[in-house]
């Protein structure tokens, strides 16, 4: 990656809140800043119900958002636009889907379904032409040119994944969104389909958001990683750098939970293990909604929100212990802890 | 230690239109007291239907016993009647599913359901059943029992539903616990609590584990012993440390070098090509043959026999036959150090 990367996604404070009844108001995402450059895979993470689908969701403008911006290649997602931009718009933002059964049309052939994109954006005329570039997409992904005619139920999992990815190629996109596209796979299924995702960026200069909740094949494909919890971004870093230095206690605790395929490492491991679940959206704690689980809570945890800094060279956290005006607490007690060790 | 559970030459099938799917094929394996046996796999590679074997959750039909026997305190489950089954499930023998949300009762509270098996196996009265299942609540990690017994499943969340599951599979004191698959629908964090409250409770009480599972990083954490099937066959067993660093089987370094390392940067990770046999018209040979870059002739054309690596690892595969040329495990297969945070 050179110095002056360009961006190519700005989000800024973005928030997705969704009416539950009269009072009831659930922030799946409040308030979460970040940018994608050109390239880049930009990997996030978190547990299920902490909005990194729903934020991937509303950056593709499937939701539109409640507040805060996007910007797509310095213009505004979700600004009003005329139906021709809105297209292209469309075009150069593509998602591959969880589940590789429920995002195919069943009634729909394998060519039929990769070929809607291109129709729709009338990219190419003839047939001839049109059936050339489905079998190049079916070839690109690894799958058999007379797989066209066929029906999405004669496919296994890894191969309908495939499909997704296909039709999201189709329309030559910037940027994809791949929310969970590997986690309905098996082991050996999701080395294939990343090993593609992985070559296809190569080839094509490609820039992913890839959310996941497997976070050690998301330091695998990812440049840099994200870390939700409940609606807010804890902390982002290079990947190397989240894995081996995290920072946020909850970042800590995730990497930690990892099981490592090595039982000599397994045994003499020890484990953060968080206590309890994940508090619900709809009422989140006060403060840092991450301190009823957080082993390092303060008592200003409760009172004040962290503050969303760069800790380090692009390296942001949102908690108190970094905090210079509110960590004294913490100090205090590591200080403690220093002096038991050497009573 | 003594053995608790033998499965011999254990075949089943299941009638499909048209045609077969022979699922398991003349699996053995050993269940030894107070220890973790992970079954590893694919999808498809019969491993749950091993596991449903052993209690008879097969349903029949479609599913058909072929052949073989299950040895537990020295009779064989698959001669038993139904009736006579009934009182082994949940008593001696009990089992934790997947998808916590969808093998808990609905309609049931949650003391109910845990109060069942205690009142039929244990003749507990109500009153009794009701108290030992806050117990059992707060054994696996439930907060406020007393509040909590009283509800349905819809309003605990996956993890606590998972726990409950423990706790109702646990409550007779049963010798054997089959896990299948339980956590892969949590998230880590919930994952790492789960374990954790597996082996708390195999400590304290000696239960023997049968863990199923297709996460390597699952199994280094909590098998004693692994066995890894491919094609209904069992194509490797060892002790943990054997099958993770002297795995002789080419589908078992794979298997592990399929993972991501988490130390190591790669630009590509290994894969294995190609998919699973299909198992309606399995392979007469080696199951592996069709995927396997090491095959040769031999393996197409008769299944190898299990060698002996040591005294605990055995492997099935032409490559340990003498006559078979020398083939090194391949780097990617190695486990590396993996110096993360820890």
């Amino acid at each position: 990656m050179s110095n002056e990367r360009e961006k190519l996604l700005e989000i800024k404070d973005l928030k997705k809140h969704f009416k539950l009844d009269r009072k009831n108001v659930l922030k799946a995402v409040d308030g979460i800043t970040f940018d994608i450059y050109k390239g880049e895979t930009f990997g996030l993470v978190g547990e299920s119900g902490c909005g990194k689908s729903t934020a991937g969701r509303a950056i593709m403008r499937l939701y539109s958002a409640t507040e805060g911006k996007i910007e797509f290649g310095g213009e505004d997602v979700h600004q009003a636009k005329s139906k021709k931009m809105l297209k292209e718009f469309n075009r150069s933002m593509q998602m591959i889907f969880q589940d590789p059964y429920a995002s195919l049309n069943p009634r729909m052939t394998i060519k039929d379904i990769i070929a809607e994109g291109i129709d729709i954006h009338a990219l190419i005329q003839s047939p001839k032409e049109r059936t050339a570039r489905i079998n190049q997409l079916l070839e690109i992904v690894g799958l058999n040119k007379d797989h066209g005619n066929r029906y999405p139920h004669e496919f296994s999992g890894g191969q309908r994944q495939r499909i997704g990815i296909a039709r999201a190629l189709a329309v030559s996109p910037e940027f994809i969104v791949a929310d969970e596209p590997i986690s309905a796979l098996d082991v050996s299924i999701q080395a294939q389909v990343v090993n593609l995702l992985k070559r296809l960026q190569r080839e094509h200069g490609l820039t992913y958001l890839f959310i996941a909740h497997d976070l050690s094949m998301v330091k695998h494909i990812s440049d840099r990683v994200g870390v939700m919890y409940l609606g807010k971004m804890a902390e982002i870093a290079k990947s190397d750098e989240l894995y081996h230095e995290p920072l946020h206690p909850y970042t800590q605790a995730l990497i930690s939970a990892i099981p490592i395929a090595n039982p000599r490492i397994e045994r003499s491991r020890e484990r953060i293990i968080l206590e309890g679940d994940v508090p619900s959206p709809v009422n989140p704690p006060s403060g840092c909604s991450f301190r009823t689980r957080c082993p390092l809570a303060m008592d200003v945890c409760a009172k004040v929100e962290p503050t969303w800094q760069e800790y380090k060279e692009e390296h942001w956290v949102a908690c108190h212990v970094y905090d210079e005006n509110y960590n004294a607490e913490h100090k205090a007690r590591e200080n403690q802890k220093v002096e038991r060790i050497h009573v | 230690m003594s053995e608790i559970l033998e499965v011999k030459d254990l075949s089943v099938s299941f009638d499909t239109y048209g045609s077969e799917v022979k699922a398991v094929r003349n699996v053995s394996f050993q269940l030894m007291k107070g220890e973790t046996l992970a079954i590893v796999g694919e999808s498809g590679s019969g491993k749950s239907v091993t596991a449903q074997s052993i209690i008879r959750l097969v349903p029949t039909p479609p599913g058909k016993f072929i052949g073989g026997e299950i040895r537990f305190n020295g009779e064989d489950l698959l001669q038993k009647s139904e009736k006579q089954m009934e009182s082994i499930r949940g008593k001696e023998i009990s089992m934790i599913f997947q998808d916590p949300m969808t093998s808990l009762n609905p309609t049931m509270t949650i003391g109910k359901q845990i109060a069942e098996g205690l009142m039929k196996h244990q003749n507990m009265s109500k009153k009794e059943a009701h108290l030992r299942g806050i117990q059992l609540l707060k054994l696996v990690g439930i907060p406020t029992p007393e509040v909590r017994i009283k509800q349905y499943p819809h309003q605990y969340s996956g993890g606590m539903r998972q726990r409950a599951m423990i706790a109702i599979a646990l409550s007779c004191n049963p010798k054997i616990l089959i896990a299948d698959e339980p956590t892969t629908a949590l998230d880590v964090t919930i994952q790492a609590q789960i374990l954790e409250l597996m082996r708390q409770i195999q400590e304290e009480m000696g239960t023997a584990i049968i863990l199923i599972t297709h996460d390597l990083g699952v199994v280094a954490n909590t098998a004693t012993r692994v066995a890894v099937m491919y094609g209904g066959k069992i194509v490797e067993t060892g002790m943990v440390d054997e099958i993770f660093f002297e795995p002789k089987h080419p589908y078992t370094w794979g298997l592990l070098g399929s993972m991501p390392k988490l130390d190591k940067e790669q630009e590509e990770l290994q894969v294995i090509p190609g998919s699973p046999p299909d198992l309606a018209d399995p392979p007469t040979g080696c199951p592996f043959v069709t995927r396997c870059p090491y095959a040769m002739n031999v393996c197409g054309e008769h299944m190898p026999s299990d060698t002996s690596v040591s005294s605990t690892h055995e492997a099935a595969c032409w490559l340990l036959d003498e006559r078979a040329p020398k083939v090194d495990i391949p780097e990617s297969a190695i486990v590396g150090g993996n110096d993360i945070y820890v």
